[in-house]
């Protein structure tokens, strides 16, 4: 069984966002990036599962600027045999993303493709369930627990009610949850096994899709800011505040 | 032309956030229709038929719709898709899971989770867990949009009598199954729709802990929330928490107890009309949000607060 990996480089969860002043975007430069946080449990599902024997190859696909390559090699750090890299540049949308990982699952012939849930920089949470739609293969969103059986997987979702549970037959789509695993740190002689990884690199406009944006971006700006709160020395003071001043309680 | 509403319901009543989409949906276009796509749903298509809003109802009822399958749900919508110039739903795990599989079929760049209408083919999104908003314009001839529920107030339930039109069941998709949902019954408020929530983090050290919550809430008649970090840690279960990828909540009052306040627990609920922080680290972050904070031991400052409410006379419901 092959599983396909699809990841993205992200600003890192841990930076304060800046807005750019002239309502153009985001301040990126100087700014540390890392892999979409959900992108590394499906790394880390994808190798748990060719761990335990069920799967045989993984590739780690990616699709952006010259630097995302950087996400491929830290998933072939923790255990992907080899990667792809679809160099575009500009912004790219969910939907031209997934029509690209649709001619890479086509060359690939992967079993399964899994994909963090959303990622954390445009929030969108659409690339796995999209892909899934141009292949006409099911989708397992925000997956908590994967069961992989022989032709089938079992999968338990995050929903808002609670937990629920799916089997859908392969090939499929997962999009992973945060806690569907803890994904591993890679050890510094992996880190350098990793470096004789191949990644192919393919360029975007080679494989015939349409990337340009639908979508205008008019302005990006700050949000409202929250004035300034207080203190209070004591429980008692809480009370009396929720219920005097903000008339809450 | 109209918009299309999906419903979300499990088949006897209306999944609240759908009243909230609704409102959305009107400020885009007010002939709205609303699809239900269910089995044995009479009563919810009668439900939905008598929000002043609605204009029409379209009802497919098929026993292959018992369980919502987004597959299924699909192939349901694009039958009707082209006789609507945009396709609506809530963007919480329902409308997530869903829209995006039309989206594609309907080659269309949907917009994900907007706050705000601002023209029908324009509209404000939070991006980088709501550290950014940014305001974005689909060319797409016709949109696909999620809203974010707790952006707009629900609409009003009752009063109108649109029309019921029956449709035809699409094709089943063979691939998916679905087996079954551990939903946890609560008689609390739901965490996405309460006037107060309070919740617990990291802070708390242990599940029985979250009995100091639970009775807090319990006297305030609020909803049980948590951080990332208390529901990964195992102290509560996944639906409780809030923030990026959790829920989103806007509730009156928002109290965060032992919460450190990280970015993406923040953006599930900076938007409280009022914040309380309790927390004995004097640096969190979550008192830069919060409009009253209270630099305390959680463990002594929970008993307090619930022998201070009691002393009260009496409590808003």
């Amino acid at each position: 069984m092959k599983i396909l990996v699809a990841v993205k480089r992200v600003i890192d969860y841990n930076v304060q966002i800046r807005v750019k002043e002239d309502g153009s975007g985001v301040v990126t430069d100087n700014v540390k990036m890392s892999t979409n946080p959900p992108d590394d449990n499906a790394i880390e599902e994808a190798v748990k599962i060719k761990e335990s024997g069920k799967a045989t190859e993984i590739i780690a696909v990616t699709v952006g600027e010259e630097k995302a390559q950087e996400t491929v090699r830290k998933a072939l750090a923790v255990g992907a045999d080899r990667g792809i890299h679809v160099k575009v540049d500009g912004i790219i949308e969910p939907l031209a993303v997934s029509k690209i990982l649709k001619k890479i699952v086509e060359k690939e012939n992967p079993d399964l493709v899994f994909m963090g849930k959303q990622a954390i920089d445009d929030d969108c949470n659409q690339t796995g369930q999209m892909l899934a739609a141009h292949l006409n293969w099911p989708q397992a969103t925000f997956a908590s627990k994967i069961e992989v059986n022989d032709k089938s997987l079992q999968v338990t979702r995050e929903v808002d009610e609670g937990l629920e549970t799916i089997e859908v037959n392969t090939p499929a789509i997962v999009t992973c949850d945060l806690r569907l695993n803890e994904p591993r740190y890679a050890s510094l002689p992996n880190i350098m096994k990793a470096k004789k990884k191949p990644i192919e690199q393919i360029n975007a406009s080679d494989l015939g899709v349409d990337t340009n944006p639908r979508i205008e971006h008019i302005k990006i700006e700050e949000p409202p800011k929250r004035k300034a709160g207080i203190k209070v020395a004591s429980v008692e003071e809480l009370v009396q505040k929720l219920k005097n001043e903000a008339k809450v309680i | 032309m109209s918009v299309l509403l999906i419903a979300e319901h499990n088949n006897k009543e209306v999944k609240p956030f759908t009243l909230n989409a609704i409102t959305a949906a009107s400020l885009i276009d007010q002939d709205l229709h609303v699809l239900l796509i269910g089995s044995k749903a009479d009563d919810v298509a009668k439900s939905l038929s008598e929000v002043p809003l609605v204009k029409k109802v379209l009802h497919i009822d098929h026993e292959i719709y018992e369980n919502y399958i987004a597959e299924n749900y699909t192939a349901a919508i694009l039958k009707h898709a082209d006789k609507y110039s945009h396709i609506i739903c809530s963007a919480n795990t329902f409308g997530k899971n869903l829209m995006p599989r039309v989206a594609a079929l309907l080659d269309i760049s949907q917009v994900s989770d907007i706050i705000k209408v601002i023209s029908p083919d324009t509209f404000l999104r939070p991006i980088y867990a709501g550290n950014a908003f940014a305001t974005v314009k689909s060319n797409d001839e016709k949109k696909c949009v999620t809203i974010r529920p707790t952006s707009f107030e629900a609409a009003e339930k009752t009063g109108g009598s649109a029309e019921i039109e029956k449709i035809d069941a699409a094709d089943l998709s063979e691939n998916t199954k679905f087996i079954n949902r551990e939903e946890i019954k609560s008689d609390r408020p739901e965490l996405g729709t309460a006037r107060i929530v309070i919740s617990g983090g990291r802070g708390l050290q242990s599940g029985e802990n979250f009995k100091l919550i639970t009775d807090v809430a319990d006297k305030l008649n609020a909803a049980i929330g948590a951080s990332r970090a208390a529901v990964d840690a195992g102290y509560i279960t996944n639906e409780h928490q809030v923030g990026q990828t959790g829920k989103v909540v806007v509730p009156d009052l928002y109290i965060a107890v032992g919460i450190s306040g990280a970015i993406q627990h923040l953006a599930g609920m900076k938007e409280s009309k009022v914040i309380v922080a309790i927390n004995k680290d004097g640096e969190a972050p979550i008192f830069s949000v919060a409009d009253y904070g209270l630099e305390a031991d959680l463990f002594e400052a929970l008993p307090q607060f619930l022998e201070e409410l009691n002393k009260l006379n009496t409590i808003q419901k």
